[in-house]
C-alpha cells in the first residue's frame, strides 16, 4: 500500500485501537469460577461472574447512554457529563483568563527591564514549583468557598508558564526591530503593541497552551479535593458508585477535552507565527 | 559654520580597558562634514567604527565626545529626520511589505488618512519597483527584494538625510548591482543627502561624492576624504571607462590594502585630524602621492575656508 503518509499513520493507528480492544475485551471476558461461598451470599456479590474490569462493550453502551443525554440533572450527585463539563471548563477558563490578564502585562515588564526581572526572579523560582494543589487549604482557609477556591488553584498553576514564557519572549525581540521603531520615534505604547506583541505573540502563546494543558491537569484533581460539581468530582463519585464503566468513560472526555483545548491553542500559535 | 548641512566634531568613542587602564579609542578625533544633497562614502576595515559612527548619526548610539550638528542643531537621540536602512533588512516579518512601509509612514504622519497613506505607500513601493509584490511577507521575498523595502521604508518618511549601514553586503553581485542603479537614479530624483558604509570600492565609485577613508582601529581617524570627480550620471556599465576612473579606484585600493595599516600609528607630518586632507585622485593621475600633498592644502583650504 503506498498512500500518502497521513493516509498510513491513520491505518495504523486503527490497527492498533482495534488490536488494543481485542486485548481489552479477551482479558475482561466473563469467567465461570468455582464458588465455594454460601448461594445466597454469591448471589448478592454478583454470582462470581464478574471479572471487575468493565468490558469494552460495556464501556460503549455507557458513551453511547451519557452522550445521548449529556445535559440532565438529577440532583447533586446525578448530573449529566455535559453538565460536569461545563463545571469544570467554566473553572479552568475563569482561573486561566485571570492568570493572562496578571501574566502577560507583568511578563512585558519583566522582559523589558532587567532591574524588575532581578528582583522578581527570586520569587518566581520559589513559587514556580509548588503544586498547585499545596495551596488548596490556604485558599479554603481565606476564601471560604470552594469553587473560587479551584479558581485560585487554576490561576496560580497557569500563571508561571505564561509569566515566564512573556518575559522570555519580550526580552529576546530582536534589537533591529526595536532600532526602527527608535529610528522611526514610535512612541511606547505603539511600540508595546505593533512591535513588541506581535514579536513576542507566539513565544507567549506557547507559554498559553503549556498552562492550559497544565490547568486541565490540576483541574481534576482539584475538584476530587474540593467535590461537588464538575468532571473531577464525577470520576471521584463514580468510584464511590462503584461504577467502573463511568469512571473510564470520564478518563476518556477528560484525555479528549484536553486534546482539543490543545488543539485550539496550537491553532492559535499557528495564527501568530510568522516565518523569517 | 552654519553653511554645512551636517557637521561632525571630534566624534569620539571609547571603551574602558580591561584592567582599569586609560580607556581604549575606537575612534577619535574624527571630523568631517556632509553638505545638503551630497552622497557621502565611508570605507575602512572592519573594527574601525564605521558603523558606531552610523548609529552615533541615527541617533542610536552615544559618543563619548564631540558632537553631531545637523541642519543647525545637535543630534540627540532618534529622529524622523534621519532614515535609516540597516545592514539586516530589519523589516518586521509578521508585516507585508506594504505593511512595514507603512508602520514608517504612519510614524510619520499619525494623522494621515487611509487615501493619503496608501498612495504614498504605492508611490514608494513603485520607487522600489515592488508594486507587484506588496501583499507579500517578507519570508516570502527574495535578499534583495527585502532589502528594496528597507529603502522605500527609508525614503516613504522624507528624512532629511539616509543613513545606510551597508546596505547591500548580503546580496549576490546581480542584484547588488541592479539596487545601485535603483538607488542612483531615486537619488539624482530627490537630491536626497545620503551616507553609507561599504567595503565596496566600486559601489563607492559609482554613487558617492566624497569617500571618507577611515584608518584602522583602534584609535580610527579619517586619513582623507576623496572626492569623486567622477562627472554625472553615471553608469554601472561606462564609469570604468572614463580616466578618472582607475586612479582613483587604485587611490581607494591601495589605501584600503597598505596605507591604512600604519596611518593610525604613524600619521603623515602634516595631518591634521581637524581638517583630513581633501584628495582628487581622479584628476592627479599621475604620481597621486606627490600631487596630492600640493592639492590637499589647496583643496582643504578651499572647502574648508
Amino acid at each position: 500500500m503506498r498512500g500518502s503518509l497521513g493516509l498510513r499513520a491513520g491505518v495504523l493507528s486503527a490497527l492498533i485501537f482495534l488490536f488494543f480492544v481485542l486485548i481489552w475485551h479477551v482479558g475482561t471476558m466473563p469467567v465461570e469460577r468455582a464458588v465455594n461461598a454460601d448461594p445466597e451470599y454469591a448471589k448478592l456479590v454478583g454470582g462470581g461472574k464478574s471479572a471487575g474490569l468493565p468490558t469494552p462493550l460495556m464501556i460503549a453502551q455507557t458513551v453511547w447512554t451519557q452522550i445521548r443525554d449529556p445535559f440532565y440533572d438529577r440532583g447533586p450527585n446525578d448530573k449529566g457529563i455535559g453538565i460536569q463539563l461545563a463545571y469544570s471548563m467554566a473553572r479552568v477558563g475563569f482561573g486561566f483568563a485571570l492568570a493572562a490578564l496578571l501574566a502577560v502585562p507583568l511578563g512585558f515588564l519583566i522582559g523589558m527591564s532587567p532591574l524588575i526581572y532581578r528582583a522578581l526572579n527570586p520569587f518566581i523560582q520559589v513559587l514556580k514549583p509548588i503544586s498547585p494543589l499545596a495551596w488548596m487549604p490556604l485558599a479554603l482557609y481565606t476564601i471560604k468557598d470552594a469553587t473560587i477556591s479551584s479558581i485560585f488553584v487554576i490561576f496560580i498553576c497557569s500563571v508561571w508558564p505564561m509569566l515566564i514564557n512573556t518575559a522570555h519572549g519580550v526580552a529576546s525581540v530582536k534589537r533591529e526591530w526595536l532600532n526602527v521603531a527608535r529610528t522611526l520615534e514610535v512612541g511606547p505604547v505603539r511600540r508595546a503593541f505593533r512591535v513588541i506583541l506581535p514579536a513576542a505573540a507566539p513565544v507567549i502563546l506557547t507559554g498559553m497552551r503549556i498552562s492550559m494543558g497544565i490547568a486541565w491537569l490540576v483541574i481534576v484533581a482539584a475538584e476530587m479535593l474540593v467535590g461537588g460539581t464538575g468532571i473531577g468530582y464525577f470520576v471521584w463519585n463514580e468510584w464511590n458508585n462503584l461504577s467502573l464503566t463511568n469512571v473510564i468513560f470520564a478518563i476518556l472526555v477528560i484525555g479528549i477535552t484536553g486534546m482539543l483545548l490543545d488543539l485550539v491553542f496550537g491553532w492559535l500559535t499557528q495564527l501568530v507565527t510568522y516565518r523569517e | 559654520m552654519e553653511k554645512y548641512f551636517l557637521k561632525v566634531e571630534d566624534l569620539a568613542r571609547r571603551f574602558p580597558s580591561a584592567r582599569g587602564g586609560p580607556p581604549l579609542p575606537v575612534f577619535e578625533h574624527v571630523n568631517f562634514t556632509i553638505e545638503r544633497g551630497e552622497f557621502v562614502c565611508i570605507i575602512g576595515h572592519s573594527g574601525c567604527g564605521k558603523s558606531t559612527i552610523l548609529n552615533i548619526l541615527a541617533g542610536l548610539d552615544e559618543a563619548s565626545d564631540g558632537l553631531v550638528i545637523m541642519d543647525g542643531r545637535e543630534v540627540a537621540g532618534p529622529s524622523l529626520d534621519r532614515g535609516v536602512v540597516f545592514q539586516g533588512h530589519a523589516l518586521m516579518p509578521w508585516l507585508t511589505a506594504k505593511k512595514n512601509v507603512e508602520f514608517a509612514v504612519r510614524s510619520r504622519w499619525p494623522d494621515a488618512g487611509r487615501a493619503t497613506i496608501d498612495e504614498i505607500c504605492a508611490r514608494y513601493l513603485a520607487l522600489v519597483g515592488l508594486e507587484g509584490a506588496a501583499d507579500k511577507k517578507p519570508a516570502e521575498l527574495s535578499g534583495g527584494m527585502k532589502q528594496r523595502v528597507g529603502i522605500a521604508r527609508a525614503f516613504a518618511i522624507e528624512p532629511k538625510m539616509l543613513l545606510l549601514d551597508e546596505p547591500f553586503g548580503a546580496l549576490d553581485a546581480l542584484t547588488r548591482g541592479v539596487i545601485q542603479d535603483e538607488l542612483l537614479k531615486i537619488c539624482a530624483a530627490t537630491g536626497q543627502t545620503v551616507f553609507m558604509i561599504t567595503h565596496d570600492v566600486d559601489e563607492a565609485i559609482l554613487l558617492a561624492d566624497k569617500i571618507l577613508l577611515m584608518s584602522n582601529g583602534p584609535g580610527a581617524r579619517i586619513a582623507e576624504v576623496v572626492v569623486n570627480t567622477l562627472p554625472r550620471p553615471r553608469s554601472r556599465n561606462a564609469i570604468h571607462r572614463d580616466p578618472q576612473y582607475y586612479p582613483i579606484r587604485n587611490h581607494l585600493v591601495d589605501f584600503l590594502v597598505s596605507r591604512s595599516k600604519d596611518f593610525t600609528a604613524k600619521p603623515p607630518a602634516d595631518y591634521d585630524p581637524l581638517r583630513p586632507p581633501l584628495v582628487t585622485p581622479g584628476l592627479t593621475d599621475t604620481a597621486p602621492a606627490i600631487q596630492t600633498s600640493i592639492l590637499q592644502s589647496q583643496g582643504a583650504t578651499a572647502r574648508l575656508a
